[in-house]
């Protein structure tokens, strides 16, 4: 009797175990242990051989690698930042003054995170499409001008616009976790920087936002890693299954995948995914560490 | 009779079922899934007790499903459906069947179909699939626009300088782009002048050609195309580029056989009578994919196999069907299929052309090529390159050179 109420617990969490172990655990070791072999994808399994760290060492030296990691940081970035610029003093003016539209207004621009990104991008590949779409209609309407820019084609142009894509569909997300954030901030120490006479960006500048500290770290933490992992809205903008136009918005994630299904060498392509994830975590690290300094000064 | 025993005995009658009718598996890509529903009446005459399973996915996620389960060697069908872009890559590793060995000995089949199709499935002596369909190649072009332009055919044809001129005249006159893109004059053009045993990337004995004067030639005149403005900057199978062949705005597409089904049934309907096929320019041979069926050696049902794909493609009833079919509008790669009075019909959709013919001619007369498990590599290797040179203005030669030694790094891995 005693014994069974023992492994209850253990029966209970089975389920979950068990899932956990053939999809969450089980895929990432066996892609560390693929990323030591070269084989034949045709030939199955059979025809592995082992290379040691040389999947790891050609990925390293591979030109459109390390092209693919510039787009992907660049992506990040120019996609994160604004998103954290822009949620953080609106979620604070929701928070503060717009009274009962709040709901509505957090509502709406929740919106587009919970839209499916494939959706979205086709939806944004239509509004910018060179001839017919309403973007460049407009701008012809407003200016002359000589020839309509390419967005989805022009390599210059296309980083740009998956960037836009990517702000739009996550800024609504940090908006809700900073007002979320903001109802855990006692209503009386906004009242009190009233009292000593702080308008609303003093209110912002220095009750807001150090008490806001740990939640910045937390919402731009995953911005990073969203940013790093980006597949989606360049695979689907671009059109062409390949990045764009000398794969100008090709991600890693992007280029991973052609490395495995496209030119068939998954052994380089999990290496590179290790790689990727091995960045993530050391980036995750050291904005955290970066962070913590900042609250010890 | 308790509860137990009735649970024992419908388990014990469903595992009799499932044996009694194991089915053979069949995976496909669209629209070859028709294919398959065209054969299954004789199947079932000739197997009643062994139905026919199959699984059809987007082309894509096909191969992709079909990469990953001959890479785990497990969740193979008895018979797969594979693209010919595909079949370089599925064809050097031992995960298909060699169809060239007993019992199967389909050297013996290889007159009764199209030369360069049969051989597209072979490598050093393997015979790894049977080819199906096939897409010859031809200039697709929007007759009413070239003769508003009061340019004739001829000068389509006759050679791609000739071709770029007519392509400037056009946009003089009506404001229509020649073509989608600078990429599909390459495309051609790297094909020019192969002969029987050529590759297309890589030599048969796999020395890189990437910077050879085929690849000169075609980059040069895909920039002179995009210099003269002559192409509207779309990528094929994307919503513009369907739009522009609705409106007009894209005046000729070169591509196989089956893109007259294509704008037929799907990408320009309403431009029915107005389109017209005319030779590639300068005599240039390229075909638009092809479908091949393969066994995969992990099947445990390959006799059977075997007779499916035999009856899909040796069929001579099912091989016209197929092509007759509209949704499918599969070429025949039988050449016992390709001498119906069908193929002497006129095309409705091209102006009442008798556009079969030429395909079959164009067919007969392309050159058997070697494939490389390194050519999707290749090919993505030199579209980049040819990105690079014109959207920033790389210089040609410097390309190429590129090309070579990005192909290079990859041909020194084990």
């Amino acid at each position: 009797m005693n014994r069974a109420r023992e492994r209850a617990p253990y029966l209970f969490l089975a389920p979950f175990l068990l899932l956990f172990l053939a999809f969450g655990a089980f895929p990432p070791l066996f892609a560390a242990a693929m990323s030591l072999f070269v084989w034949d994808p045709a030939s199955g399994y059979a025809s592995a051989r082992f290379v040691g760290l040389d999947n790891y060492a050609f990925a390293l030296t591979d030109p459109w690698f390390w092209q693919s990691c510039g787009n992907t940081l660049w992506l990040a970035l120019a996609a994160g930042v604004p998103q954290h610029l822009v949620a953080l003093p609106l979620a604070f003016w929701l928070h503060r003054h717009a009274g009962r539209a709040r709901h509505w207004l957090l509502g709406a621009y929740f919106l587009p995170f919970i839209t499916a990104s494939v959706a979205v991008s086709l939806t944004f590949a239509t509004l910018f499409s060179t001839e017919y779409g309403v973007v460049n209609q407009a701008l012809r309407a407003l200016v002359r001008l000589p020839l309509a820019p390419d967005w989805l084609h022009d390599p210059a142009l296309i980083k740009p616009l998956v960037a836009l894509v990517v702000f739009w569909r996550f800024v609504g997300w940090n908006v809700l976790l900073y007002v979320t954030a903001l109802q855990s901030i006692p209503p009386t120490l906004f009242e009190a920087a009233a009292l000593d006479g702080a308008g609303s960006w003093r209110q912002f500048r220095h009750v807001a936002l150090p008490l806001l500290r740990p939640t910045i770290l937390f919402a731009a933490t995953l911005s990073l890693i969203g940013g790093l992992q980006l597949f989606e809205e360049p695979y689907i903008l671009t059109q062409d299954g390949r990045g764009g136009s000398g794969g100008a918005a090709a991600t890693t994630a992007i280029y991973l995948y052609r490395t495995a299904f496209d030119f068939g060498d998954f052994g380089t392509a999990a290496a590179m995914s290790w790689l990727l994830f091995l960045a993530i975590a050391g980036l995750s690290w050291g904005a955290h560490r970066l962070f913590r300094r900042g609250d010890a000064a | 009779m308790s509860f137990r025993t009735v649970i024992v005995l419908v388990l014990a009658g469903a595992a009799l079922c499932a044996r009694a009718a194991e089915p053979l598996t069949v995976a496909v890509y669209p629209n070859l899934d028709e294919a398959i529903r065209l054969v299954t009446p004789l199947w079932k005459q000739r197997h009643p007790d062994v139905p026919l399973r199959f699984i059809a996915r987007n082309y894509v996620d096909h191969h992709n499903a079909m990469t990953t389960a001959l890479a785990a060697g497990s969740g193979l069908p008895d018979v797969m459906a594979v693209e010919v872009s595909y079949l370089g890559r599925f064809a050097a590793g031992g995960g298909l069947t060699d169809l060239a060995a007993a019992p199967y000995q389909a050297g013996r089949l290889r007159d009764r179909f199209v030369r360069y199709a049969f051989a597209q499935a072979e490598n050093s002596g393997r015979i790894v699939a049977i080819p199906t369909d096939i897409g010859p190649g031809g200039m697709f072009y929007r007759h009413d626009l070239f003769s508003r332009a009061g340019i004739p055919e001829a000068d389509l044809a006759i050679s791609w300088e000739s071709y770029l001129g007519a392509g400037r005249k056009l946009k003089a006159t009506t404001g229509a782009f020649l073509l989608a893109h600078p990429r599909e004059i390459k495309d051609i053009v790297v094909r020019a002048g192969l002969k029987d045993g050529d590759g297309l990337y890589f030599s048969a004995t796999g020395q890189i050609l990437v910077d050879t004067p085929r690849f000169v030639r075609a980059f040069t005149l895909a920039r002179a195309a995009r210099v003269a403005g002559l192409d509207a900057r779309l990528t094929p199978y994307s919503t513009e580029w369907n739009a522009a062949l609705r409106t007009g705005r894209v005046a000729s597409q070169p591509g196989g056989a089956w893109l007259a089904g294509h704008l037929e049934d799907w990408l320009a309907p309403g431009t029915s009578g107005r389109w017209r096929v005319a030779p590639l320019p300068g005599g240039s041979g390229a075909a638009w994919g092809g479908s091949f069926y393969a066994i995969p050696a992990a099947s445990r049902n390959k006799a059977l196999a075997w007779e499916l794909i035999q009856l899909l493609t040796l069929e001579r009833s099912l091989q016209l069907a197929a092509f007759k079919a509209p949704r499918l509008n599969a070429f025949p790669a039988l050449r016992a299929a390709q001498d119906d009075p069908f193929f002497a019909q006129p095309v409705a959709f091209l102006g009442g052309q008798r556009a079969r013919l030429y395909w079959r001619d164009a067919a007969a007369s392309m050159p058997a090529l070697v494939v490389n498990r390194l050519d999707p590599l290749a090919e993505e290797v030199v579209n980049a390159e040819l990105d690079h040179v014109l959207d920033e203005g790389k210089d040609i030669a410097v390309a190429l050179a590129d090309a070579r030694r990005l192909l290079e790094r990859r041909m020194r891995r084990p």
